[in-house]
């Protein structure tokens, strides 16, 4: 009966105008690309395009409206075949991992509030082992209430359970969505994905994005080919929250949580190596002899290049570890990135200095560390902070 | 060495287009091979409220985001950005870079002595364009100010972009070859602007005059 079901699903394809099904390496890795002048939004656009989306949910809360907007338009169109409002965040994360459970594969995105509103969902997805992937379109939470960039929400979704990519910009943004797919869907891995993107910065910033012909898409979702089969009540998860000898407070229902949960973290440690290929690593460096370096992801990766360049002239080297995958946490590749260095800043969209402290708890001398300069509440981290930052340690050192 | 890059702040009300010129300026830029940024100030929106709206151009990959802090060339699409604080900058010139223009789209100066002792002593300078008088005369619609605004600047700010390029980037603009949705409410803004020509094309033709008109005015 399962796999009637999952039939029904697979074969239920209304394709989009002349698109021709091509492998994630070929889409990814492979294909030609061409320049185009989009927003942030229309980037995610881009990728949901060319990723056979079998149904997208949306709730609109800035900035993330827009491009769940434009998604819309890809289902009027045939890109995706089911799209519709929820009534909040919540309903969206449950009804798309009711979906996913279903066999399909699915896309929404979500920003600040609606990240916390929804909050329960995410372990629940990554507890399901469902390659759900979703946006995350970062803004200010209510400490105090802004609309405006800041990426708080990351901390409070570091030990879900999903797989957590930040885009630097609009470029990392259509890339890594897709690569989530490619990712998420391994055998071996199978856990849902957050691509986050610091918002407005990202979202509403026009610059240029080299992309693939969007007469070619990925390879439809295959659910047979999942650790867990489709909504099933005979198998983990869905037995589990189901039968009671699970839910008994025993040995037998502690041991079988227990060993799930070990599971989803050896899944994600698993996701490493496809990382590696998919997204070209963990982390990406410049500068790697730099005795000063900085570590920074999203936004805050940009604003870096640009502080580099300004002490560059001034005869000053620094380099940058741009941290692309926040889980799994590149905790080796960082120990080795920084073993020359003896000034490590790490500069952040965010009041926590969530990335400082999983920094500092990856190296062994981190009173290297400078944990900082932060921003946060919307405000620009104007290049010249970081500088003067560096430049103040140096001078305290002469 | 340092990369040669223009900044630019654009500071209107809501509804003028500041956004969407600013994404037409960037279209343009990229055009010419060279480097742009665009991004709108990170607010909620309203008609007549303050809207600002930034363009970087360099020969180089531009990572800097965010607001521009630091303008070369500062565009005031409304005057009461200056004589009603509707400004997200205030005062609207703070950050101007020494030797940077200042553009205002007011038919008579209303700069005050002190702010424009202050301009003076960056050695910048403030320019009146009458681009909404412009629009009107040429476009049929003060609908059309951040055309014409875009023209002045195109020529006060030699270096920013060629006039050709810009004028294929507004025809771009509104023959839908490229789409840019400055943000919810433009795509009622762009029926409402639709409304008042016959066609489409008779749109684009009236900017692009409207555009010209207001390059030749500033290169008076």
């Amino acid at each position: 009966m399962t796999s009637d079901m999952v039939n029904i699903n697979t074969d239920n394809t209304i394709s989009a105008p002349s698109q021709r099904t091509v492998s994630a390496d070929e889409l990814l890795l492979r294909a030609p690309r061409a320049r185009a002048f989009i927003t942030g939004s229309e980037a995610v656009s881009e990728a949901v395009k060319r990723a056979n989306i079998d149904m997208s949910i949306a709730y609109p809360i800035t900035p993330q409206s827009e491009s769940m907007h434009l998604i819309g338009d890809l289902y009027a169109q045939g890109y995706v075949r089911d799209y519709y409002r929820a009534e909040n965040e919540f309903a969206v994360m449950a009804a798309v991992h009711g979906a996913a459970l279903g066999g399909g594969r699915v896309f929404t995105a979500t920003s600040g509030p609606g990240t916390l509103r929804a909050m329960e969902m995410f372990p629940v997805w990554a507890g399901s082992r469902q390659p759900i992937v979703c946006a995350f379109m970062c803004r200010g939470v209510a400490l105090p209430p802004s609309i405006q960039p800041e990426n708080i929400e990351m901390a409070f979704l570091l030990d879900t359970g999903m797989l957590m990519f930040h885009a630097e910009n609009a470029q990392d943004f259509f890339d890594m969505i897709l690569a989530g797919y490619a990712i998420a869907e391994q055998p071996e891995v199978h856990l849902p994905v957050g691509v986050f993107a610091d918002g407005f910065f990202v979202t509403h910033t026009r610059e240029v994005v080299m992309l693939p012909p969007d007469d070619v898409k990925l390879p439809a979702y295959s659910p047979d080919i999942a650790p867990i089969q489709p909504f099933d009540m005979e198998h983990p998860p869905v037995r589990q929250t189901r039968d009671p000898l699970m839910n008994k407070s025993n040995f037998t229902s502690y041991a079988a949580s227990a060993s799930w949960h070990q599971e989803i973290l050896a899944a994600a440690e698993r996701a490493r190596k496809h990382i590696n290929k998919y997204m070209g690593g963990l982390i990406e460096i410049s500068n790697p002899n730099a005795e000063i370096m900085i570590i920074a992801s999203g936004t805050a990766a940009s604003q870096s290049r640009e502080a580099i360049r300004i002490l560059e002239r001034e005869g000053i080297t620094v380099g940058l570890i741009k941290v692309k995958s926040v889980r799994p946490f590149p905790t080796r590749e960082i120990i080795m990135a920084t073993e020359m260095a003896k000034l490590i800043v790490v500069p952040e969209f965010n009041a926590g200095g969530w990335l400082a402290r999983e920094v500092k708890a990856s190296l062994n001398n981190n009173d290297r560390v400078l944990a900082g300069p932060r921003v946060f509440g919307g405000m620009a981290m104007p290049s010249e902070v970081i500088v003067d930052e560096i430049k103040k340690v140096i001078n305290n050192k002469c | 060495m340092k990369q040669v890059n223009i900044d630019i702040r654009m500071a209107g009300l809501g509804g003028q287009g500041v956004v969407t010129a600013a994404h037409i300026l960037g279209t343009a830029v990229v055009h010419t091979g060279k480097y742009a940024v665009v991004n709108p100030f990170f607010g909620a929106e309203k008609r007549l409220a303050p809207t600002e709206s930034y363009v970087r151009i360099s020969d180089e990959p531009i990572y800097d985001r965010g607001e521009v802090m630091y303008p070369d060339v500062i565009a005031v699409f409304a005057p009461q950005v200056i004589t009603a604080g509707k400004s997200h900058s205030i005062p609207f010139y703070s950050g101007l870079r020494n030797g940077g223009l200042v553009v205002v789209n007011s038919e008579e100066p209303v700069i005050n002595d002190k702010d424009m002792a202050e301009i003076d002593k960056m050695g910048a300078r403030a320019v009146y364009v009458p681009a909404t008088k412009l629009a009107v005369d040429f476009a049929g619609t003060d609908l059309a100010t951040n055309m014409t605004m875009l023209g002045a600047l195109c020529g006060l700010a030699p270096g920013l972009v060629d006039l050709d390029s810009l004028l294929t980037a507004v025809e771009e603009r509104f023959s839908g070859k490229s789409k840019i949705v400055a943000s919810g409410t433009t795509a009622a803004l762009d029926d409402a602007i639709k409304s008042k020509f016959d066609r489409a094309a008779a749109l684009v033709e009236k900017n692009l005059v409207a555009i010209r008109e207001a390059f030749r005015y500033a290169n008076r």
